[in-house]
């Protein structure tokens, strides 16, 4: 192996990586970005899409792409649910109780997950038709279905920000991030609208969950496991954003590659040092609303 | 009214007193003790006689109380939120490890190095982490605890990696008292660490330096105008909070003689926040109610099934959070202003 391969291999599984923590990061973005709640349940709506995946493909033998989307549209319903029965109510609570009502809910997932599908984690059986390795010209060959991530990936992007930026309704969500009371007082329905965000988020986070499947690991501990990273990404990023999740997933997930290939002893190290010194410089992310 | 406490003072002429009974009787006075306040040692002393088959668990549970106390510092009093506070336990616990492990098996010496390291390490982080607020507060806190576990599991020649530090000499308590298989000892030792501990917080509370920080709480541009040092009030706040956090975590240690990766991990810091929920934020002995009850119930519900006990301790969780702000004792606070109303009516 050359050092061209070794370098073009680590931006290449780096950007697979960091298109699944995009897509699952950006939803609790926008969610914590609009409704002020710190929703460390995220990943479990990421994880519910995975297993609703599985589920479908094995049990009722649903071809692969419908099933994402059912899956999507599923874990948006349940979390439409959780919305109205649990986090309106907690919209106006301290940051505590939606970290430790969050914390519940993590738990419950956990251990349902558990039950359902026991300990060991699902395989997601990825279709043939994109399954293989695309060899090239110079000896690089890719697997075909983390090109597929990485194009998903930047069709959520592209989708998410030309809704944001050039929709009616991306405007009704810019102003209420910017000032709800305002955007209240000029007769915005926020309820309708924060149900609506809140299941945005959450299918998105099942999109990431249900395509990534095959990069993190579908397991009844995944919403604890990845939730750091999920949190680092928005973070760094900033909230309420979309590019912001987008760069910062990119960074985080093509520098945690390189230096866990190129440093194997030191590399869990770099995404917490970046954060550090991120964080330090701009408290509110790269790309956030102060 | 004029507590028991302001008639002792001013009957007690400071000069008459030895020295250390005289801090002890201040440190006790700071306010008035009430009788319930001695329930959690008598039901700790009845421990040790009636229930000697659980010395090992219960030493966990008092070192889990330790680490809760640690935590309600800064959050039921400070108000200060983080998602970190296992690095400062897990500082103080391989501290602990790594000087039993290299020669320095004296246990109580070991135990004030541990949380003088942890408070130091309070002191700096704090010092970077404070300067932000919400959510970047939260995620720095984190990172304190996961860069700290990335580098534990990274030097496996000093701290075992993820095998954990084994190979720990831990000397007699006082040079008497063996650490029996039994765990005797060790319960002993950290139900007297706890004591000391309790009683310093208690203090510490209820002193103008914890009304301050309660001000700060709930208004720290006010308290700013009134001159009180907010920066410093909450470093200093961080800074003991992460030294007994540290003691706690170097009891642990040296009670089981063994640490491994966990103590960094966010499950644990998690787990204090939650412990601290279901006892009751800011008032001391929810850490008692929660990290006893927490660490009982996972001990019997766990057992064949781990799954289970996450369950039920989730939807407990839940239900804490949106019918009972408070916890547990805040709870049984509320059954007894009904009953009081009732007997009124």
């Amino acid at each position: 192996m050359n050092t061209a391969n070794i370098l073009v291999g680590i931006a290449f599984s780096g950007a697979a990586y960091a298109m699944v923590l995009y897509m699952t990061s950006v939803g609790l973005s926008v969610t914590m970005g609009l409704l002020g709640v710190a929703n460390l349940a995220h990943g479990a709506f990421a994880m519910a899409g995975g297993y609703l995946l599985v589920t479908l493909m094995d049990r009722l033998e649903v071809p692969f792409g419908l099933a994402v989307v059912l899956a999507c549209v599923a874990v948006g319903a349940i979390s439409l649910v959780l919305e109205r029965w649990l986090y309106a109510r907690v919209y106006k609570a301290t940051e505590l109780d939606q970290v430790v009502l969050s914390m519940g809910l993590i738990f419950v997932g956990t251990a349902v997950a558990h039950f359902v599908f026991g300990a060991q984690p699902v395989r997601v059986a990825i279709p043939d038709a994109i399954g293989g390795q695309l060899a090239l010209a110079g000896g690089f060959s890719f697997p075909v279905y983390r090109l597929v991530l990485i194009a998903t990936g930047l069709a959520v992007f592209a989708a998410l920000w030309l809704t944001i930026e050039k929709t009616l309704v991306g405007a009704r969500i810019r102003s209420a991030v910017d000032n709800r009371a305002m955007a209240e007082a000029l007769g915005l329905n926020s309820k309708r609208l924060f149900a609506a965000v809140f299941a945005l988020g959450s299918v998105l986070a099942a999109l990431g969950g249900a395509m990534g499947a095959d990069v993190m690991a579908i397991e009844p501990e995944y919403a604890l496991k990845h939730l750091v990273y999920f949190l680092i990404v928005v973070a760094v990023g900033g909230l309420g954003s979309v590019k912001g999740p987008f760069l910062a997933a990119l960074l985080l997930g093509v520098g945690d590659a390189a230096c866990k290939i190129l440093a194997p002893g030191f590399g869990g190290i770099f995404i917490y040092i970046a954060l550090f010194l991120i964080l330090l410089v701009k408290p509110n992310g790269l790309f956030g609303r102060a | 009214m004029m507590t028991h406490s302001d008639v002792m003072d001013s009957n007690v002429p400071a000069a008459a007193t030895p020295g250390a009974t005289h801090a002890i009787h201040q440190l006790l006075s700071a306010r008035r003790f009430r009788p319930v306040e001695a329930l959690p040692w008598l039901l700790a002393a009845a421990v040790y006689f009636v229930l000697p088959q659980y010395f090992q668990l219960g030493a966990q549970v008092l070192i889990m109380v330790l680490f809760a106390l640690s935590f309600d510092l800064l959050l039921g009093y400070g108000g200060i939120v983080t998602l970190g506070h296992a690095a400062y336990f897990g500082a103080g616990a391989y501290t602990a490890g790594l000087l039993a492990r290299y020669g320095w098996g004296e246990p109580l010496s070991a135990l004030l190095v541990s949380g003088l390291v942890a408070g130091m390490l309070g002191t700096l982080a704090g010092a970077v982490i404070l300067r932000t607020k919400g959510l970047a507060l939260l995620m720095l806190g984190m990172a304190v605890s996961l860069l700290l576990l990335e580098l534990a599991n990274t030097a496996t020649d000093i701290t075992g990696g993820a095998d954990g530090l084994q190979g720990m000499d831990v000397r007699p308590l006082l040079g008497q008292f063996e650490f029996d298989m039994l765990g005797k000892t060790a319960y002993i030792y950290s139900l007297a660490v706890l004591f000391l501990a309790w009683v310093l917080l208690r203090h510490l509370v209820n002193s103008p330096f914890g009304r301050s920080l309660v001000g700060i709480r709930q208004n720290p541009a006010r308290m700013q105008a009134l001159g009180v040092s907010v920066w410093g009030r909450r470093l200093t706040a961080f800074a003991i909070s992460s030294a007994l956090a540290g003691i706690a975590g170097a009891l642990s240690a040296q009670t089981s003689q063994f640490v491994s990766l966990s103590v960094f991990s966010l499950e644990l810091s998690g787990m204090v926040i939650v412990m601290l929920e279901m006892g009751g934020v800011g008032r001391l002995y929810g850490a008692f109610v929660g990290a006893t009850v927490y660490m009982v119930a996972q001990d019997t519900l766990s057992k064949d099934q781990p799954a289970t006990w996450l369950f039920w301790i989730g939807l407990l969780l839940i239900l804490l959070v949106l019918f009972n702000r408070g916890g547990l004792l805040g709870l049984c606070d509320t059954v007894r202003r009904r009953i009081a109303h009732k007997e009124v009516s």
